[in-house]
């Protein structure tokens, strides 16, 4: 028989599975190129979520400006992330590059919670709910799985199309060289930077249509964003696209079948299942 | 051309050139030959750039390339094709041969440059949307050369172009360096297969740990006893 709740819990798993598919392409194509993990990403989406809540609620600026400012303000912050954080410690030890970004998901959480205290913010948009037969669906769930597809796209044309885009893929796989070929790796890195820090504003002006925004926001999805990007193998952006709707599936059903919180559980199961099965990522080689 | 002006250079505290001078005239191939571990790669790194000399100075066309940052090596016509080829496996021959034309003026020619290099190996042509590191040594030395000819230089550096490669794909090679010399490049080579070397250059000289032990024509250090008896087995 048919079963239109399964089919809806599908359809939604589909749609979340395009934001992770996001948050993880910023967090993957850093790794990829740089070879460091920013684990302060999901507080730079935290940012930039906060950013768009006050530039919209308190100084009234348009939802389109804000979070345009939003995503250039975030683009920004991960070049000066890259810059005075990151750059004074690559070529140490990679332990050193975990403990300086984890240091500084420290350092936000804490400065979020003393400028902005603990309460939970929502700049109090409701978006319709969009009803197809006896389905629904969150129209700011299909917003952000658009979005996601979009950037996804705008993201593989630029690596693929331009100079910089095959500069940035270059970089990864021979950094040595890359003079002789005219390019000066520190500018390449810091725009690899800036990218992935847009990523994570695109994803931060997504999430702040579905969430409240709070110091502690950056927790509740950080770790599945790490544990797609994991499972899809780290730097590697098809594996994590991939391993982002796998995910979101998990949760969705496991969630429709079961409870809410045991789709989480189930999806968890899974990523340590797969680290038993594929340690280095779904496509690894 | 090119002149290097006393350079010596090495890594940490191992020393590997001391107080290196040659120069290389405009239109000339010249050689660069000696055993394993004369430096000679070590050469070439520092006339890019890759490394920094501890004493000496490369001037290209008048210009003292040490006030030039690395990356800009290349905008003053130096192309190095490295030692090993160092192609970028996981990307296509045609995305390699794209990141040689990077900087701005070799994008301005980039179309024109691209008919040019696939005309010179037609092979790269077949092989355009296939990943570099997928293809043959010897292809893989073409895509290298090809990849150094798109930015348009006017003085290209070869590192052991023959290295590794088989009998018949070494002649190859050097057969290609003479193309390309007929085409008006200036070439730098640096080579271990000595014998097949000379064939192709105009001059030469001999870099035995870190000095250079002689130099001149080639046809004089193809007649040179000590060559002849050290190198060339004769």
């Amino acid at each position: 028989m048919f079963d239109s709740f399964l089919l809806e819990s599908i359809i939604n798993g589909l749609l979340l599975g395009g934001v992770l598919a996001l948050l993880a392409l910023g967090l993957n194509l850093v790794f990829g190129v740089i070879d460091v993990v920013w684990i302060c990403y999901a507080e730079l989406v935290m940012v930039g979520m906060y950013a768009i809540f006050f530039l919209y609620v308190y100084y009234e600026v348009p939802l389109a400006g804000a979070i345009a400012a939003a995503v250039l303000g975030v683009a920004l912050l991960g070049m000066i992330l890259h810059r005075f954080v990151i750059e004074p410690v690559l070529g140490t030890a990679p332990i050193n590059q975990l403990l300086v970004t984890g240091g500084v998901l420290f350092f936000l959480q804490a400065a979020a919670t003393l400028a902005f205290g603990i309460e939970f913010r929502n700049i109090g948009i409701r978006m319709p709910v969009v009803e197809f037969g006896d389905m629904f669906f969150s129209f700011a769930r299909i917003l952000a799985f658009a979005t996601a597809l979009v950037g996804v796209l705008l993201l593989w044309l630029f690596l693929t199309r331009t100079y910089l885009g095959t500069a940035i893929r270059a970089i990864s796989q021979d950094r040595e060289i890359m003079p002789l070929m005219g390019v000066d790796p520190r500018r390449i890195y810091l725009i690899t930077s800036a990218i992935g820090g847009g990523m994570a504003g695109v994803a931060a002006s997504l999430l702040v249509l579905q969430y409240d925004v709070h110091p502690a926001i950056g927790l509740s999805f950080g770790p599945i964003t790490f544990m797609v990007c994991v499972m899809g193998g780290l730097g590697n952006m098809l594996g994590g696209f991939v391993a982002a709707f796998i995910f979101a599936q998990f949760i969705s059903v496991g969630g429709y079948l079961f409870q809410i919180e045991w789709g989480y559980v189930i999806a968890f199961c899974f990523f340590i299942a797969m680290m038993f099965v594929r340690p280095k990522g779904l496509f690894s080689r | 051309m090119l002149e290097v002006r006393n350079v010596s250079a090495g890594y940490g505290s191992f020393r590997a050139l001391f107080d290196v001078s040659l120069e290389v005239r405009a239109g000339e191939a010249v050689g660069v030959i000696g055993p394993n571990g004369a430096g000679k790669t070590t050469l070439l790194r520092v006339i890019s750039k890759i490394i920094a000399p501890t004493s000496g100075s490369v001037v290209m066309e008048g210009q003292d390339l040490s006030r030039v940052p690395a990356h800009r090596v290349v905008e003053m016509g130096i192309a190095h094709v490295p030692e090993h080829r160092r192609l970028f496996p996981r990307l296509t021959v045609e995305e390699n041969l794209r990141m040689g034309a990077f900087h701005p003026e070799a994008r301005r020619r980039h179309a024109e440059r691209l008919d040019f290099v696939y005309e010179l190996f037609p092979r790269m042509k077949e092989r355009r949307l296939q990943m570099a590191g997928t293809m043959s040594g010897g292809e893989q030395q073409m895509c290298a050369i090809g990849r150094g000819l798109m930015s348009g230089p006017k003085l290209l550096l070869l590192d052991e172009p023959s290295a590794g490669l088989a009998p018949v794909i070494v002649q190859q090679v050097f057969s290609l360096v003479r193309r390309i010399r007929a085409e008006g490049y200036t070439v730098l080579i640096v080579e271990q297969n000595i014998q097949q070397v000379l064939q192709v250059v105009d001059r030469a000289y001999l870099l035995e740990v870190g000095t250079i032990k002689q130099s001149g024509p080639s046809a004089e250090l193809l007649a040179s006893p000590e060559i002849r008896r050290a190198y060339l087995g004769l």
